[in-house]
């Protein structure tokens, strides 16, 4: 008689950490989308190569860990590493730069510290911070112009061939500074409304990269509906970052505007798909009130008083760091105790 | 409409209920053989009162309860006792207990009974007589005997009685059926105990899912108190605090029982079995029980006997045995499979689930914990999970205990919702067998220490007193040869002038004398000491062993009563000794009464703060615990006693001594 004998609970819910991996790649497709249709091909091939890496470099960690391939292949965490590389890199880098950093990001962030669950560092974006650390000048100059802005823009294989360095295309003709570089540079010396007549930042906020930013925003709202993560995280980042550049930002004409701020850059990117990575993010609902609020409180701080132009890796690592901090000071109060336990007491 | 509360988290499984609850109870039979189990609940087996070969009538007792968590046992049906020994019982560790094998006869032929027409007419007590007589336990869950369970320390009036009828579990529908067909039998049970608990208000909590269930309590409540109180389907809403959350608003603190926040809940079963023991003089000998699942061609609920047999039952109601089938005793949320069917069903069987693999299928296998938080999202505890999971994973069970694990219910919702299947429970389970292990280590080496520090400064303490008897019985010595010098200068004085001084000679006398009582008596109360040491230490050896190694117990027990006997006797010697004595000098011994007091004090505290603990932490131990608060508060009282009348005993001899004092100035 094959009876087995497993403890409770004996049903199963329908999810699956696959799945959620695996919907939130999905979801980022709009994103990624409006970023070819505004910045050419870039990043699309970008996101392709990245995620080669990605699954490459996972594989090879899991063949030297000895643990099964096709198990943790199957997770779709590495690949979710590889998009989110590829989103986030310049899409005119050169492919060098994001080997490196897709490499670093899987090999050392994440399987050096135990694998997928046990990283401290969001892998993604101590891969992005890496690179922009090492290859500065690759990382701020291969920022592509608006395709809309080019005479005759880049095509496929132009763009191919300008990242995997056979091309001839002279590349300076087709990156510019991003819309938040420019601002801080300008304002310094110049009043908001002349700065604002750079064609970078087209009719609205910025051109394209409000599109983007709303398409990952849509893509965000889409997991928190479908309950893939809470709304703690990103909403609380964008809150903290809007009233830190209300409060710092509100002259025009002395800092970049609350607008720019999130609808430049990789804010979205950065609230939705970044921030909101369980493993590094603190656990409770009020820890991740306060883990976004870092977030968006250091990303403003960064980007206004920092050298580099956007800031959300950096902020995100150094809210990683207080991410079990957070969690220590922010257990939920259990059903039956007058009020939570708090703080790093280990015994009664 | 009654306000109700919400408690955190919670999940929708599939209910899966309409497989068995569109048809009505039935009759399961009576099996060939009845093995039933002498505990079928929580506290101590219950004791044997027939032996092989006896003939049984339907529910004739066959095993009386023992001690005051306990539960009588009684035949299902009538027939032979074949044999008495071990076989495996319901558990989830597989466990085998002393069962009760009856070969039935087919007859049924029920013993006498005592009804009652009317319960009104018994007082409350009578009714909990009724009660425990029926061996009824709490047929919801972990069957905790329902009589204790109504007679709450007085302190704890209960204000709201609650009767759980929630039945949140997928699958099981046995209280659904019960209350759509024995609705009267429900409410009666409930104000029969309402009768007993006197509370302020009675409500019967019941999921929203059930509306047939709802409408017929709702017709059989209609002349009473009773407020039937629809809450939303959400597993484990029938969790005991949850409920109580739901339907109060109140919180039972951790560590607590209901009774303590004035609550109490009882089981839909458990009522109508209270009704059936009272109105007919019945016994809880069967219980309705769902068979479900796709591996069983009959599903529904049926009146099963308890102690029939699961593998008959599966049988008789067409099992299929699929490869990788699961059979599950209780629902697919807490209850435990079965590794084997030829197991009996006892009180708290409430359903028999033979699933097949595609209903529940071979769980994934676990992946990494992603921390996404959805096991916090559902916690009905509010517990973090994902950390506790962490904690017992690296063995860090101090700090699992800080983040509450103890107040983990097993409800298995984490589990359930874990993207990444890992076996939550699981692992609580281990943390919690690991810690109480360890605290139980730690108590072990404690007393240890305990002992040795005791007995450290009992020989510390000997020693200063035979010092100080030592000196005592010089300055004894030297007074008297004072005494006999002054007596013989006063004799050689008498010789001279022809008076007496006859008043100094008694105390010479009794100084001489007196230290031999005294010694004896301080032997035997040392040795009394001791013997009662040697008594309690046996005592707990016996108890433990009763529960561990029957075998030892006997032997224990007769140690137990030699032990008695050597206390009463020395008791005794003292008594009589003390007589004699009595006019000792009282000073020393009031002195140590008073230490004594003293210390028995202490220990009354040190054992109140152990008990504190276990309430929190260790349930089981509790009862234990109680008992020896209460002896320990006799023994204070005792002291106390003593205590009292030495000093007044001093104070006469005082007063006695004083008078001569006086009339000598
Ligand atoms: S649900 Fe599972 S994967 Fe998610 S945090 Fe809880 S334990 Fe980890
Ligand atoms: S099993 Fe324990 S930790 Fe998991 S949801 Fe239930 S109470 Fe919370």
């Amino acid at each position: 008689m094959a009876l087995m004998n497993i403890t409770s609970p004996h049903a199963h819910g329908p999810r699956k950490t696959a799945t959620l991996m695996r919907v939130v790649v999905i979801t980022t497709l709009p994103g990624l989308f409006a970023l070819t249709w505004f910045f050419g091909w870039g990043n699309l091939i970008n996101v392709v190569w990245c995620s080669i890496i990605a699954l490459a470099a996972e594989a090879l960690v899991l063949l030297i860990r000895k643990r099964p391939l096709a198990f943790y292949l199957k997770d779709y965490s590495a690949l979710v590493t590889g998009v989110l590389l590829g989103l986030a890199l310049p899409p005119l880098a050169p492919w060098w730069v994001s080997l490196v950093a897709v490499a670093f990001a899987i090999i050392i962030a994440k399987h050096l510290y135990g694998g997928m669950g046990y990283n401290p560092f969001n892998p993604a974006m101590v891969g992005f911070a890496l690179v922009l650390i090492s290859f500065p000048v690759a990382m701020t100059t291969s920022w592509a112009a608006p395709a809309s802005l080019l005479e005759n823009p880049m095509s496929f294989f132009e763009t191919l061939g300008t990242i995997f360095g056979f091309g001839s295309q002279a590349i300076d003709a087709f990156t510019m500074a991003t819309p938040l570089d420019i601002y801080k540079h300008e304002i310094g010396h110049s009043i908001a409304q002349d700065v604002t007549q750079n064609p970078v930042f087209g009719a609205y906020v910025a051109h394209g990269w409000e599109w983007v930013n709303l398409a990952f925003l849509a893509g965000g709202l889409f997991l928190l509906i479908k309950k893939v993560f809470t709304w703690h995280t990103p909403v609380s980042m964008l809150i903290a970052l809007t009233i830190m550049s209300l409060a710092f930002g509100w002259d025009a004409d002395q800092a970049t505007p609350p607008l720019l701020h999130l609808f430049a850059g990789a804010t979205m990117l950065g609230a939705f798909y970044i921030a909101t990575d369980p493993v590094t993010s603190a656990v409770s609902p009020q820890g991740k009130i306060i883990y976004g609020a870092g977030i968006g409180i250091l990303t403003y701080v960064i980007r206004a008083y920092g050298s580099y132009p956007d800031a959300i890796a950096f902020a995100v690592l150094l809210m990683n760091f207080a991410a079990p901090l957070i969690d220590t000071y922010t257990q939920p109060r259990t059903y039956g105790y007058a009020k939570a336990k708090r703080g790093a007491k280990e015994a009664e | 409409m009654k306000k109700i509360w919400d408690f955190h988290g919670g999940i929708h499984p599939k209910e899966n209920k309409d497989q068995s609850n569109q048809s009505a109870i039935t009759d399961a039979g009576i099996p060939p053989q009845l093995i039933v189990p002498l505990q079928q609940h929580i506290g101590q087996q219950a004791e044997l009162v027939v032996s092989v070969g006896d003939k049984v009538l339907k529910g004739q007792l066959i095993a009386d309860a023992h001690g005051p968590v306990s539960v009588a046992v009684h035949a299902p049906s009538s027939g032979t006792i074949t044999a008495i020994e071990e076989h495996e019982v319901p558990h989830p560790s597989g466990m085998s207990d002393l069962c009760v094998f009856i070969e039935t006869d087919g007859k049924d032929e029920w013993c006498e009974l005592s009804p009652c027409e009317d319960y009104s007419t018994l007082t409350p007590a009578e009714i909990l007589g009724k009660v425990r007589s029926a061996g009824i336990a709490g047929m919801g869950g972990a069957g905790f005997p329902t009589e204790i369970k109504l007679r709450p320390p007085r302190e704890d009036k209960v204000n709201t009685l609650i009767l759980n009828a929630a039945e949140c579990e997928p699958y099981i529908t046995s209280d659904d059926r019960l209350m759509r067909e024995r609705a009267e039998e429900v409410i009666l049970g409930l104000e029969i105990m309402a009768y007993v608990l006197q509370p302020n208000e009675c409500l019967i909590g019941i999921e929203d899912n059930k509306p047939e269930a709802i409408e017929a309590l709702r017709e059989a409540a209609k002349e009473t108190q009773i407020d039937i109180v629809v809450i939303p389907t959400k597993y484990p809403s029938g969790g005991e605090k949850q409920l109580i959350k739901v339907l109060t608003g109140k919180e039972v603190p951790s560590g607590r029982i209901p009774a303590d926040i004035s609550v109490m809940c009882q089981n839909v079963a458990t009522s109508t079995a209270v009704y059936r023991a009272v109105r007919f003089g019945e016994p809880l000998i069967s219980r309705v029980t769902t068979l479900t699942g796709d591996c069983i061609a009959n599903k529904g609920n049926q009146q099963v006997l308890i102690g029939t047999p699961v593998s008959w039952l599966l049988e008789k109601n067409g099992y299929l045995n699929q490869k990788g089938s699961r059979l599950v005793m209780g629902g697919p949320m807490m209850g435990f499979t079965l590794d084997q069917t030829n197991i009996p069903t006892v009180k708290t069987s409430n359903c028999i689930l033979a699933a097949s693999p595609k209903e529940l299928p071979q769980p994934d296998s676990a992946m990494a914990c992603i921390r996404c938080g959805m096991c916090s999202e559902v916690c009905p505890a509010e517990l973090l999970p994902q950390q506790l999971y962490w904690f017992a994973k690296g063995q860090e069970f101090e700090k699992a205990e800080h983040h509450n694990l103890f107040d983990c219910i097993e409800c298995g919702a984490c589990s359930y919702v874990c993207p990444s299947s890992i076996p939550l429970v699981q692992y609580y389970r281990y943390a919690k067998g690991e810690v109480k292990q360890i605290k139980a280590d730690l108590e072990k080496s404690n007393q240890a220490r305990e002992r040795f520090e005791f007995r450290q400064e009992r020989i510390e303490r000997e020693k200063e007193e035979k010092e100080a008897k030592r000196k005592a019985r010089s300055e004894a010595a030297a007074k008297a040869q004072a005494a006999k010098k002054a007596a013989a200068e006063a004799e050689a004085k008498e010789s001279k002038e022809g008076t007496a001084e006859p008043s100094q000679a008694p105390v010479t006398a009794k100084a001489e004398v007196s230290p031999a009582p005294e010694v004896t008596l301080e032997s035997l109360q040392k040795k009394l000491l001791m013997a009662e040491d040697k008594l309690s230490k046996m005592e707990a050896a016996w108890k433990d062993a009763q529960e561990n190694n029957p075998e030892r117990a006997e032997k224990l027990a007769i140690a137990v009563e030699s032990s008695k006997a050597n206390v009463k006797k020395f008791t005794l010697q003292i008594t009589e000794l003390g007589g004699g004595a009595s006019d000792t000098p009282a000073g020393p011994s009031l002195e140590e009464l008073e230490s004594n007091l003293e210390k028995t004090k202490g220990k009354l505290q040190l054992i109140l703060n152990t008990l504190e603990d276990a309430k929190q932490n260790h349930p089981d131990r509790v009862e234990k615990l109680e008992r020896a608060v209460a002896k320990n508060h006799t023994r204070v009282a005792s002291a106390e006693l003593a205590l009292r009348e030495a000093s007044e005993q001093q104070s006469k001899q005082q007063a006695s001594k004083l008078e001569p004092t006086e009339s000598k100035g």
